[in-house]
């Protein structure tokens, strides 16, 4: 990992340290935190950002290590550098909480994110959704006569974008699994 | 097995109070003599006992209480003990494991409920993990800041057996916060030492929870390099109210000198304070002119309001050592000619004399009736209970403190009722000491039940009610905030508090004149058993100084004089 990878309770836990100032522009950070998987360690992550005001763009969760009991969430949050700060550093004092990481200041991660998406319509707006499905590699999971079922995988923007053009198609129902994302190299 | 547990950590005393869920553990209890219970007359009490137990001996207290209500009326004291970093244990009894979900009979979800109030919690569903999980509570609870922890233990997990896990095979290795400081930002801070022309040390509670090694190597501090040092309201004793370089407690109410230095120091040394609003005042006219460094053992503490400049993570106790040790070996430098310049100004600042006071007439100032208490039990082994309100930051502002662990007030939560309970717990400690809580008479009624079992136990607290027959602190504010519209602030129907004392079965004393006031001191110190004081005060005596909230530490409030629409809008909104 970077040079930044946030142990708890380390010193130098805190980027926001070369930072010159409080500064209150906005930022949106993607953390991934590996905790023990064990009862409640979602609800105590969670709330820690319902009681303390902060915010979830998108959450995800799942174990990643079965012998070690580990499981990984992905959390995409927005807040100020201040507030990004005391969101890791409040994440590192839950007990079950084995690592940090702000992917976003660790050098350069690969985030991905699935949708399903349900379009339905007949004649020329089928064709069309299926043709843009295609451009943006959106593969058929299911089909009736009226209504296609996509599954797309990409960046949160990607998706986005895919379920705005398909909006106007006939676009009813979409399922997203908020992002999943690991930083690149060793 | 619980008890089992218990023992294997050195516990002598458990507060708590039993029902149904919890009776295999008291059948426990019933059958051995090593722990001693003592039975309160409500949970909160039973927390707030453990406290004042914890506060008092550097030991985690512990508390057992039952399912349901048992455990929603801890909930207030375990709150308590999480703001103020105060190590305890609470077992839970629960519905057996089959029937939780069902909404049974007291029925809570008790680690959900206390899932925000707590340091960590645990639902033990399989007996064999049950002594293990109370190992690894004790160790959460007393490393890295401490706090309250919870094990919730459901009634069928209590009675069934398993293998006991000795504390020496619980898992524990996960959580090992690191102790020792970034040497870096060590030597960083012992340069700035060297350099500052205007230095302040700004302790807090982290200096008394590191344990009294840290208060000692802070003494060594201040002495060798003749710092001001002043303090939090919890971190009273770490520094001794009459050391030389002391200038008394900071903040809200803290004394004109300590905020005047706070906010024109050049190097400020924040050692195991979280720079509370009480502290701070205003944030962005907080000690505009300092470099600040931070040494605390939670890394969100630090710049979490304040931004630092030197921020060191680490235990108080090894920091300071480590700074002493490198500041020595550079040849212990400070700036000897800034020094004496920032000293004559402070000289200067002390000369207001902001605590002073007149006791004139026939009715006594509540800060003569504290100045009196300090003057008749200055030489006693004593320890100071608080329950919230202007009597406790009087009694931090008037009775000096000259030891870390004899001064048990709730702080960051600021919770009435703390007091009588907390007295009873530190006591229970401490059996031969002096123990008095300095009391509002609006709180005290808040957990007076406790007085029973203050009786029970034989445990001689002095109940000081300072009874001014208001909610003083409330009624201040309303002075100050609300056009003199004193809703609700009256303490009506209060009961006499003699008869009331008698009827617990201990002796009552009631004085309303300063003529008779050091006798009925003298009377509560001599006798051989728990004793209620009513000290009857003037009723509409202010707390000053007083920064007003939303303003700075140099805009502080210093007497009745022109205290009116002191306070601006934007402070109103804030407590
Ligand atoms: C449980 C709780 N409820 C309400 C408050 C708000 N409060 C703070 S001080 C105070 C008045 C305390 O009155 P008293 O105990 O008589 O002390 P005094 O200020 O008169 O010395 C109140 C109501 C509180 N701190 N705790
Ligand atoms: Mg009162």
């Amino acid at each position: 990992m970077s040079a930044l990878k946030i142990k708890k309770g380390s010193t130098k836990h805190s980027a926001y340290n070369l930072r010159p100032d409080f500064s209150d522009v906005t930022e949106t950070h993607t953390l991934a935190v590996v905790v023990d998987n064990e009862a409640g360690v979602l609800a105590r992550v969670i709330g820690l950002f319902s009681g303390r005001g902060y915010n979830i763009d998108s959450l995800t969760v799942a174990e990643t290590d079965h012998e070690g009991h580990r499981s990984r969430i992905t959390i995409v949050t927005t807040g100020t550098p201040q507030v990004i700060e005391q969101i890791k550093a409040q994440l590192g004092r839950i007990v079950p909480v084995h690592e940090v990481h702000d992917l976003t200041v660790e050098g350069p991660s690969v985030e991905r994110e699935l949708a399903l998406l349900k379009v339905s319509g007949t004649g020329e707006k089928r064709v069309e959704a299926l043709r843009l499905a295609d451009i943006f590699r959106a593969n058929v999971m299911d089909s009736t006569l009226e209504s296609f079922i996509f599954e797309i995988t990409g960046t949160p923007d990607k998706i986005d974008a895919f379920a705005q053009l398909m909006g106007p198609l006939g676009l009813i129902e979409v399922a997203r699994t908020g992002v999943a994302a690991l930083s690149r190299g060793q | 097995m619980v008890v089992q547990a218990l023992r294997d950590q050195g516990v002598d005393v458990v507060f708590g109070y039993p029902g149904g869920a919890v009776l295999p553990i008291y059948d426990e209890i019933f059958q051995q003599n090593d722990i001693r219970h003592v039975l309160v007359r409500h949970e909160q009490g039973a927390v707030h006992a453990a406290e004042g137990y914890a506060r008092s001996t550097g030991k985690p207290g512990v508390v057992l209480v039952t399912s349901g209500p048992g455990a929603t009326n801890a909930v207030t004291g375990i709150t308590d003990a999480l703001m103020d970093s105060i190590p305890l244990v609470v077992l839970s009894g629960q519905v057996p494991t089959f029937m939780i979900g069902n909404d049974a009979f007291q029925e809570a979800d008790t680690v959900g409920i206390t899932r925000a109030c707590t340091k960590h919690n645990w639902l033990v569903k399989d007996t064999a993990n049950l002594s293990g999980t109370i190992h690894e509570a004790f160790h959460v609870a007393t490393t890295g800041r401490p706090g309250p922890v919870l094990v919730d233990i459901p009634k069928d997990v209590q009675f069934a057996s398993s293998t006991y896990t000795p504390p020496q095979k619980a898992k524990t290795s996960h959580y090992q916060p690191p102790v020792k400081g970034d040497l870096d930002a060590i030597t960083e801070l012992v340069e700035a030492i060297e350099k500052a022309k205007k230095p302040i040390i700004y302790t807090g509670g982290g200096v008394i929870n590191s344990g009294t090694a840290a208060s000692q190597l802070l003494r060594e501090l201040v002495d060798s390099t003749d710092f001001p040092v002043t303090s939090t309201l919890m971190g009273l004793g770490a520094y001794p109210g009459t050391g030389k370089n002391w200038l008394g407690m900071l903040g809200m109410h803290g004394l004109y000198e300590a905020n005047m230095a706070m906010h024109d120091c050049d190097l400020m040394i924040n050692i195991g304070a979280r720079f509370d609003d009480r502290i701070t005042g205003l944030v962005s006219a907080f000690s505009p002119n300092s470099k600040k460094a931070h040494i605390d053992i939670d890394p969100s503490s630090v710049n979490k309001v304040i931004r630092v400049d030197i921020p060191i993570i680490g235990d108080v106790g090894h920091v300071l050592e480590d700074i002493l040790k490198i500041w020595k070996s550079r040849g212990r430098k400070t700036d000897k000619e800034g020094l004496k310049g920032w000293w004559a100004r402070i000289e200067e600042w002390k000369k207001i004399d902001c605590l002073s006071f007149k006791q004139t007439g026939p009715v006594i100032k509540p800060q003569y009736a504290l100045h009196r208490l300090e003057e008749l039990t200055r030489n006693h082994d004593r320890y100071i209970c608080t329950e919230v309100g202007q009597h406790q930051m009087w009694a931090a502002q008037y009775l000096t403190f000259n030891d870390p662990n004899r001064w048990m007030t709730s702080g960051g939560l600021g919770t009435m009722g703390y007091g009588l309970p907390a007295s009873v717990g530190v006591q229970m400690a401490h059996p031969e000491a002096l123990v008095i809580n300095v009391a509002g008479e609006a709180s005290w009624l808040m957990n007076m039940q406790e007085m029973g079992t203050a009786v029970q136990f034989r445990l001689p607290v002095k109940q000081f009610i300072m009874n001014n027959e208001r909610l003083g602190m409330v009624r201040q504010w309303q002075e100050l905030l609300h056009g003199e519209r004193y809703s609700q602030s009256w303490s009506e129907a209060l009961p006499d508090f003699v008869k009331l004392a008698e009827a617990f079965g201990c002796k009552g004393i009631k004085v309303d004149n300063p003529d008779d006031l050091d006798e009925a001191i003298r009377e509560m110190l001599a006798y051989d058993g728990p004793v209620i004081l009513d000290c009857l005060v003037e009723k509409h005596e202010n707390c000053f100084p007083m920064i007003p909230s939303g303003e700075a530490h140099n805009k502080m409030l210093l007497g009745e004089a022109k205290t009116k629409d002191a306070i601006g809008s934007s402070g109103a909104v804030l407590v």
